[in-house]
């Protein structure tokens, strides 16, 4: 208990958050009209934003310690809790979730004609899923959401997706259950070695013999790679992202691939802090060649919505770069680069889902001077290219330049190497940004003459603004993110550093240096 | 301290309300709000300057920008007295370009766009002379080229200009990839990226090394070229100059502030902030001076033979800036700083000037047209272009008693007296000084002299620009021939280098060996070269009109080099370009959609192989299955049986 501080507020903040969204389903149901049902889904997800706010005011920033935690007994026979917390890590996931969850129901405002409900319900279970494995302090509890999530996320994708869209939620999930699976016996063997508990907590104090270290980490990272997702395990992500509704990409690149990373911090170092650092080197590796290759193949894609797929790739790289340079500046610049990408990115896709609806198309070629046919959306479009290429004063440069700070600290040659990915990101984007807005548009066209294509209207503004204003916050004032993370970050690292067998040193990044 | 804080705020706040409000309300009165904001920026620029001449240094932070762990940095200003000049350049020429847009943008659809990207470039140019630490000075370098980018692809319906706009932005990546990770050594170095506690330090690491994939590195040589690797980018520096002339899409009153007057003198400004730094290295030292004399003297052969009026003062540009650098490395900062200030004002009018010129040609043809062989005998058409043209030309070619005379001449004196690896140089900055004063007066003679080689229906639409126009020029002109009054050699004047002393406490003052015989040898040579190539030039266009054509076929072949710059940009495009398109496409994504898909997709196919085997035991049949089960009940008995 010592490791966590219970609830402060007199009501139970966390589950109200998780489970508001889950109120709203039956709700949903029974109600018939679609538009009723457009603004309760609405109403709930700005309410349940509302609710996870005062997390905000309330967080304690000076311990790393569990907050708002609440726990009563659920299995007792199996050790079972309900256990609910968050700390400087989670924090930001749970009101980026909140927050995406709302301008989901508005971008899908007018795309979504058929199967209304069970869009809107799916949406919700999304929600609760989602907050729910960001809380989730029991591993039960934790594989529960963790799995729950998967089925909204498969009828979005399979139902509501493009032409593809069959192939591309078995493959997704596939890919997911796999991964989870391996997870699972993970969890299991952690369950029977630690005292026949599942509290997370409790599990990440224990000492686990190196050997068993190595395996399960390899169990979670399974999991957690495929999710991220890492080089070589990516090629889910493209087709699921380009399928998936504008939502739906909306919240799998806002969240859903922020789990793993998530997973990383929350399991993997904590509880193997040898198997981390043997790891790491490999990981670093794989995480230079994600930002490579990802940006790489986005020069050679024909669909927007594919292209910023791929560059999720690359960016995730950073990401995973940073947690895994093992130290303080690539760690919190790690786990802001997840914020960011869920803001950049997540806005990217609410923007083509928004000219999608216009055109019907995604085929880069059949764009061009809509600069000139949609200013205002070319002019919000504009920063967020430069946003996705780290230009400073936006959030992306913060992340993208502490990552690269820890990289170089770890070692000179990943910060050499993953700075080359700033490069090849400004060559993609601006290429992407010409051929969509510059020049003039076709004559022969239907988006010039016949029917002109319509500038922003007021919903999809206030649909964006709020990502808006996170871009130029978090540019320009960073610490009000970096404070909440501090402490969390400290105490993660030294967890990490308290390696036992490998006595501080590194073997693989010895060995990668002798490569060099 | 808000007064201070105002300077950079003012040009911010007009791009806010031009860029949210100018496209439906404030529309072509755009400089209503955007003139004001320079103005207001250029007293309080002087205000803050007048403190700085009477012995005051301002360093404030503003605010802590990002904290993580031991890495903390601020945003703050720091005004001294490179600052003070810097400022001066920007505000003063920055507010007489936003008057001349007026009359030069009249008109065009996007004018509120144009004020609004060159006001914010005004800001991120004054954040980066105004930083106080590194990484700000890094996001007013990453702005201006936002800026660049912006404005020269303005006119995006052109591919060309788009084009150009992204080759700017990518050729200046890859040097601000070298800037960036000199930052981050800096600070893992110093612990700092404050410029008064790291160049505090510098002398501390003399000497330390870091091995760099075996290799012992000296340190702070390291830190050096890392910086001087974005410099080369920003201030087009072989072998990154390729962006700069293709950035002449632009509109011109952006070639003059941006390519020319201001931000392409960044990377300048940015050595010699660190001269520090820079002077604990001979190594980096070195390499300063050479790649900047090689580039003085390779952009000026460029320039000898293009027929673009915008592109030859762009080379010439790319060659000025080769002679800043060539002053930073013999250690001359304040003699670099001085051209940097000179330059500003006589290369801001040229391009003005041509402005002026392919204004009165696009009204008089209502087609854009730069090519100076069809142009001609302007000179009577439009005379006061034509004469602040010739006061421009006058100093920039060195004509003693202008500005270009002597601050160019300050720099080839003190290369002159830096050691063996000097006079090599001199002699490299003498012969590119030569070659300006030849392509300087062609271009004159070309545009202004001789008679109108377009149809004559459209000289008689030929008219002298608007006075919104013209005055600029005029001010700009004053500059051209008084601004370097304030930087007179000793040799004719005592105590005349007032800005070589005004600079001093930031930049130091080189100590110099040379006797007085030597410096009137290198001003004799400097003023006989600037008269030389005139003479040439006006032998080979106003004599002998003739005679280009015949030089020209017979050297062909270096003509043809030259005219085509050497082949660089074709060069990168085989070498970088293709190659990462083509990885891309034929490498990576085969790779992509082949191995690894085919490993996804080959395990449920594989699945599916064993399935159709194991289906076909399942027939149904009870007989069958009877069977197998015996055989297998006589395989565990008998197992069971023998075995045992």
């Amino acid at each position: 208990m010592e490791n966590m501080i219970m609830n402060q507020l007199d009501y139970p903040i966390l589950s109200w958050t998780v489970f508001l969204p889950l109120i709203g389903i039956p709700i949903l149901l029974l109600i018939r009209n679609a538009k009723a049902i457009r603004w309760t889904t609405l109403l709930m997800t700005i309410i349940t934003f509302f609710v996870s706010l005062p997390l905000l005011c309330g967080f304690d920033k000076t311990t790393y310690k569990m907050q708002f935690v609440e726990k009563s007994e659920w299995i007792p026979s199996w050790g079972i809790n309900y256990l609910i917390g968050i700390d400087g890590i989670s924090i930001f996931f749970i009101l980026l979730t909140t927050l995406l969850s709302i301008l989901c129901v508005l971008v899908s405002w007018k795309s979504v004609g058929t199967k209304v409900k069970e869009f809107h319900i799916a949406i919700l279970a999304m929600e609760t899923g989602m907050l729910g494995v960001f809380v989730a302090m029991d591993f039960f509890l934790f594989y529960l959401f963790w799995e729950a999530m998967l089925i909204p996320m498969f009828i979005l994708i399979g139902v509501f997706g493009g032409e593809n869209r069959v192939y591309a939620a078995v493959k997704f999930f596939l890919y997911t259950l796999a991964g989870s699976l391996l997870m699972l016996v993970g969890i299991v063997v952690l369950y029977l070695y630690g005292g026949r508990t599942l509290d997370i907590m409790a599990l990440s104090q224990i000492q686990y013999p190196i050997k068993m270290q190595y395996w399960l980490f390899m169990a979670f990272f399974a999991a957690f790679a495929v999710k991220v997702p890492m080089f070589p395990v990516h090629t889910w992500l493209p087709d699921a992202h380009t399928e998936a509704p504008t939502a739906g990409s909306v919240i799998l690149a806002g969240v859903l691939i922020k789990m793993g990373a998530y997973g990383f911090l929350r399991f993997s170092m904590p509880m193997l802090p040898d198997a981390t650092l043997f790891f790491s080197g490999p990981i670093l590796v794989l995480s230079i060649i994600a930002i490579i290759y990802g940006a790489l193949v986005c020069f050679a894609q024909k669909d927007f919505k594919r292209l910023i797929a791929y560059s999720s790739v690359s960016h995730m790289g950073f990401v995973t770069l940073g947690l895994f340079a093992l130290n303080t500046q690539g760690m919190e610049g790690g786990i802001l680069q997840m914020v960011n990408h869920g803001v950049i990115t997540g806005a990217m896709f609410l923007m083509i889902g928004m000219i999608y609806e216009r055109t019907h198309t995604r085929v880069i070629a059949d764009y061009g001077g809509f600069a000139k046919l949609v200013p205002w959306y070319a002019g919000f479009f504009m920063v967020l290219t430069f946003a996705s290429i780290g230009l400073p004063g936006t959030n992306g440069f913060i992340g993208e330049f502490l990552i690269i700070f820890g990289a170089f600290k770890a070692n000179m040659i990943l910060g050499v190497f993953a700075a080359t990915g700033i490069i090849l990101g400004a060559g993609y984007m601006l290429t992407l940004y010409q051929k969509i807005f510059f020049q003039d548009a076709d004559p022969d066209y239907e988006f010039s003459g016949k029917h002109p294509v319509r500038d922003l209207e007021l919903r999809e503004v206030i649909t964006l603004l709020p990502l808006f204003v996170l871009i130029f916050w978090i540019g320009f004032y960073p610490n009000t993110f970096l404070e909440y993370m501090h402490s969390s970050v400290e105490h993660l690292l030294q967890q990490v550093n308290q390696n036992v067998y490998a006595g501080g040193e590194n073997v693989f990044a010895k060995y990668i240096m002798e490569i060099f | 301290m808000l007064k201070y804080i105002l300077i950079p705020l003012l040009p911010l706040l007009s791009f806010i309300i031009n860029i949210l409000f100018g496209r439906n309300y404030i529309k072509n009165r755009a400089h209503w709000i955007a003139v004001p904001a320079i103005l207001g920026s250029f007293v309080l620029a002087v205000s803050a300057c007048i403190e700085v001449l009477n012995g005051k240094v301002i360093d404030i932070n503003v605010y802590s920008w990002i904290v993580s762990g031991s890495f903390n940095v601020s945003v703050g200003i720091l005004i001294d007295q490179l600052t003070a000049v810097m400022l001066m350049v920007v505000t003063s020429i920055g507010s007489l370009i936003f008057i001349y847009s007026v009359g030069y943008m009249h008109g065009d659809k996007g004018y509120y766009r144009f004020f609004a990207y060159l006001s914010l470039f005004i800001f991120s140019m004054l954040t980066l002379v105004m930083a106080n630490n590194f990484l700000i000075m890094y996001l007013g370098w990453e702005a201006v080229g936002l800026c660049s980018y912006f404005l020269i692809g303005f006119w995006f319906h052109k591919k060309s200009a788009g084009d150009a706009g992204k080759k700017a932005f990518i050729v200046n990546r890859f040097g601000d990839f070298g800037f960036g990770l000199g930052v981050i050594l800096i600070f893992l170095t110093f612990g700092s990226l404050n410029y008064m506690e790291v160049f505090g330090a510098a002398g501390g690491i003399v000497g330390q090394t870091i091995t760099l994939l075996g290799y012992k590195v000296d340190l702070i040589t390291l830190i050096c070229l890392l910086l001087f690797c974005g410099a080369m980018g920003k201030s087009a520096q072989f072998p990154f100059h390729v962006w700069l002339p293709d950035a002449m899409e632009g509109p011109t009153p952006v070639s003059a502030l941006i390519h020319a007057a201001t931000m392409v003198t960044a990377g300048v400004f940015m050595v010699a902030r660190c001269n520090t730094l820079f002077s604990y290295s001979q190594t980096a030292m070195n390499t300063v001076a050479i790649v900047g004399g090689f580039t003085a003297i390779f952009a000026a052969t460029i320039a000898l033979v293009q027929n673009d009026i915008k592109r030859v003062i762009a080379y010439s540009t790319v060659s000025q800036l080769g002679y800043m650098f060539l002053a930073l490395g013999v250690g001359a900062y304040s003699a670099g700083v001085f051209h940097l200030y000179t330059h500003a004002f006589f290369k801001a009018l040229l391009f003005l000037g041509s402005g002026s010129v392919i204004h009165a040609l696009h009204h008089a043809k209502q087609d854009d047209e730069q090519n100076m062989q069809v142009m001609g005998g302007l000179k009577k058409h439009m005379p006061i272009t034509y004469w602040v043209f010739i006061l421009a030309t006058l100093s920039i070619t060195g004509i003693p008693f202008l500005s270009g005379f002597f601050s160019k001449d300050e720099i080839l004196w003190q290369t002159f007296q830096a050691g063996d690896l000097g006079k090599f140089l001199w002699f490299l900055g003498a012969l590119a000084a030569l070659l300006t004063a030849f392509y300087s007066w062609r271009l004159i003679y070309l545009t202004f002299h001789g008679e109108y080689r377009g149809d004559t229906e459209c000289e008689s639409r030929i008219h002298e620009s608007p006075l919104v126009i013209t005055i600029p020029l005029m001010l700009l002109a004053v500059g051209a021939v008084a601004a370097g009054w304030v930087g007179i050699p000793p040799v004719f004047l005592e105590h005349g280098d007032k800005i070589g002393y005004f600079l001093a406490p930031v930049l130091g003052h080189p100590e110099g060996h040379g006797t007085h015989a030597q410096e009137y040898f290198v001003i004799a040579s400097s003023i006989f070269v600037a008269i030389a190539g005139w003479v040439i030039a006006y032998i080979m266009y106003i004599k002998n009109p003739g005679l280009p054509e015949k030089l020209f076929s017979a050297f062909r072949p270096v003509h043809k080099v030259l005219f085509n710059k050497y082949y660089i940009d074709e060069f990168y495009d085989k070498t970088i370009v293709q190659p990462v398109l083509k990885a891309s496409d034929k490498i990576i994504l085969a790779f992509d959609v082949n191995v690894i898909e085919g490993v996804v997709n080959g395990v449920p196919s594989l699945i599916g192989v064993f399935s159709k085997g194991l289906r076909k035991i399942q027939t149904g049949l009870l007989s069958n299955y009877a069977a197998v089960m015996a055989i297998g009940v006589l395989c565990v008995v008998g197992y069971m049986f023998f075995m045992r």
